[in-house]
């Protein structure tokens, strides 16, 4: 571009001869100039304002197709990439603690019908009547030809009964794909697992959610679709619950009793290895609850956790540890035995006579009501109930199942003296097995707070001590002498030093007041004394041992063989190898 | 020189536009091949849940029981008792095997 002069002489000198002032030529000329620069500089950004418009209006115009596309398209899955984290839809299996099956999912089909579909409604119904004997012809037929369009037949069929329909040949007969839950083991720990079925159902799907147990417990944990394929480990061992419960049915059946419990526990984890109540239900097929009658009669009930008894002198232990931990009493203490111990118009009595006094150790050994009363009116109301609560016997066994909550320890109202002393023996305030293996687990692994867990710990959970060590001795050692020397003596099982206290307790009528011949026998145990690694609670309820020559019912006849064989059976299982020095005789080959 | 560089960047057009196409057509075939081994892997998961199953089933400590009851006469299955843990000092020392290689220690 040609750059016009400022100051042109031409016009310059025209000007000088006109006698004007040429530098009103050069501003002029400048201010010429500025504006066309200023044209060309607006007109550079009015164009580039265009081209930035442009822009955005592309940029906005992608994000709206993007989004409109994406509202108004199917959602598909990611097909390209591989998945970081698996997501994997169905419930999680259970197994016990060495990964072995407990619950696992199987793919099934649900039959269905559509009527106006159906051509021959009359030879369908006779069919399926031919197939699922469970079925009315009748009623299929009515339902068939009637107003409705869509009827469920069976929720879960097998592959040959599939098989079967489809043979019939009738278009309005149709499958919806099934998940289904399976528990290979039948019956083993059935109380435990519960029980699953469907919750919202459709054609192509149903929900499989749990009804009872740790299925109902767990229920969200197990259907989360984060988790992958990770299965859900409990503390249950398969092959020492299918011992325990043999050996638990056999003993019940020995000693006539209506129903039985057992819950076997580690002692310084917490965890459950076995846990069974017995009568028992295949959660296949779990049974409906009773709609008359008392619920504890009913296989579903478990009587390990959801069984609230008075458990006897199985407490008595929990009032002599208090005593000595507080230093009221030591083991060689004497303590005034004379019977009955009246107070107000109550009257505590012996099974027998125990003459004047006893030592704090024979009261434990030889079981005297009298005796713990007695304990236990040196220790108070106040203190009894803060030791007993920091057993955990006070609230609901924090155990993963969804019966637990339910089961709080019946207390007395208000805690006056007579219960001080009824329940330091274990009357007039009910616990279940469970907080009744959780306390002594506490009181007997050295005094360390125990929480009772159905998972498997990787790591053990130190919880605060409760007593010291030297009092959870002096309780092992004493509740040793009582299978060695007193009430438990057909529980020394050779080379495990069992250590345990039996209870017998009268069954409460449901109107009020005790049955004279209807008993609960508990025998609560830890194994072996001098290293302790578990504990064993074994409860029948109205056991009668009629081998002898009168029938008898109090726990030592009763729970304690039963428990005795459970420790024989399972400890080898546990790993536990006999005390060779206490005259066990091992195999020669 | 123009005409040249025309007809290059035409010919440069046309093989990357072939390019294109087959990857694109070789992309879908994998996708579907990817489709399929999805659908074989979850039914290969299937059938493992399924055989899992079966083998828990097949495993169970009953039937366990009632087969080495069963089987008692050939297999001599026995619950296992606290007899029947042994002790190191039960296993016999191999006494023979040190008296040959005394006496062959005696003969060198």
């Amino acid at each position: 571009m040609t750059r016009t002069p400022l100051r042109p002489l031409a016009r310059i000198l025209v000007a000088r001869r006109a006698g004007e002032n040429p530098d009103a030529i050069e501003r002029a000329n400048l201010v010429a100039r500025h504006e066309a620069d200023r044209d060309a500089q607006r007109q550079r950004a009015e164009g580039r304002l265009l081209v930035l418009g442009v822009a955005f209006l592309c940029a906005f115009a992608m994000v709206g197709l993007r989004m409109s596309a994406l509202a108004a398209s199917d959602p598909a899955e990611p097909r390209s990439a591989a998945s970081g984290a698996q997501i994997v839809a169905t419930r999680a299996d259970i197994t016990d603690r060495n990964g072995r099956i407990l619950a696992t999912n199987l793919s099934t089909h649900a039959l269905y019908a559509q009527p106006p579909h159906m051509i021959d409604p009359v030879k369908a119904a006779r069919q399926l009547a031919k197939i699922f004997p469970d079925l009315s012809e009748e009623r299929l037929l009515k339902q068939f030809t009637g107003e409705r369009k869509f009827i469920w037949i069976k929720r879960r069929i097998s592959p040959e009964q599939q098989q079967a329909v489809f043979d019939i040949g009738d278009p309005g007969l149709l499958f919806g794909p099934r998940e289904m839950r399976l528990y290979p083991n039948g019956a083993l720990a059935a109380h435990v697992l519960g029980g699953a079925g469907f919750g919202r159902e459709g054609v192509n799907s149903a929900e499989v959610i749990g009804v009872a147990g740790i299925e109902r417990a767990l229920d969200t944990e197990m259907r989360d679709p984060g988790r992958g394929d990770v299965p859900l480990t409990l503390s249950l061992d398969l092959t020492i619950q299918a011992a325990v419960e043999r050996v638990l049915e056999g003993g019940m059946r020995l000693m006539n009793a209506r129903g039985a419990a057992a819950v076997l526990m580690d002692i310084h984890t917490g965890e459950i290895v076995s846990l069974a109540s017995l009568p028992d239900f295949d959660p296949n097929d779990r049974p409906r609850p009773l709609t008359q009658g008392d619920q504890a009669e009913s296989p579903l009930f478990n009587r390990a956790v959801q069984g609230l008894y008075e458990l006897g002198s199985t407490f008595k232990i929990f009032t002599i540890a208090q005593g000595i931990e507080e230093r009221l009493v030591s083991q060689s203490t004497w303590i005034d035995t004379t019977g009955p111990l009246r107070w107000g118009t109550h009257r505590i009595r012996d099974f027998r006579d125990h003459g004047k006094a006893l030592t704090v150790e024979d009261v434990i050994v030889k079981s005297s009501n009298i005796g713990t009363a007695r304990v236990a009116m040196m220790i108070g109301p106040e203190r009894q109930q803060g030791f007993l609560g920091s057993l955990g016997l006070f609230a609901p066994s924090p155990v993963e199942l969804i019966e637990a909550p339910g089961a709080k320890p019946l207390l007395p109202r208000n805690w006056s003296e007579i219960h001080t002393m009824t329940i330091s023996y274990g009357h007039g305030m009910s616990a279940s097995p469970l907080h009744m293996a959780t306390a002594y687990a506490t009181l007997l692994n050295g005094g360390y707070k125990v929480t009772p867990t159905l998972l498997r710990r990787e790591t053990p959970v130190i919880g605060p001590q409760v007593v010291s060590s030297n009092t959870s001795k002096q309780a092992r050692d004493m509740l040793r002498k009582v299978v060695s020397e007193g009430t438990a003596s057909l529980a020394d099982v050779a080379g495990y030093h069992v250590a345990g206290k039996t209870g017998t307790a009268d069954k409460p009528k449901a109107q009020g007041g005790y049955y004279d011949e209807k008993v609960i026998a508990t025998f609560a145990s830890v194994f072996p004394a001098n290293d302790p690694k578990y504990v064993l609670v074994v409860t029948l309820d109205e056991p009668i041992d009629t081998t002898g020559e009168k029938p008898r019912r109090t726990a030592g006849w009763t729970a304690v063989p039963v428990a005795a064989e459970v420790i024989r059976r399972v400890a080898p299982l546990l790993g536990l190898a006999p005390d060779t020095s206490a005259g066990v005789t091992l195999a020669r080959n | 020189m123009k005409s040249f560089f025309f007809l290059l960047t035409a010919c440069v057009v046309m093989a990357l536009a072939v390019w294109a196409y087959r990857q694109n057509y070789e992309t879908q075939a994998t996708l579907r091949e990817v489709d399929a081994l999805r659908e074989d892997i979850s039914q290969l998961r299937e059938r493992a849940g399924v055989l899992r199953a079966e083998w828990a089933f097949l495993n169970r400590p009953e039937r366990l029981a009632d087969l080495a009851d069963m089987n008692f006469d050939r297999l001599g299955l026995l619950p296992l008792r606290p007899e029947h843990f042994g002790q190191i000092e039960q296993i016999p020392f191999p006494v023979e095997q040190v008296q040959d290689v005394m006496l062959r220690e005696e003969a060198e």
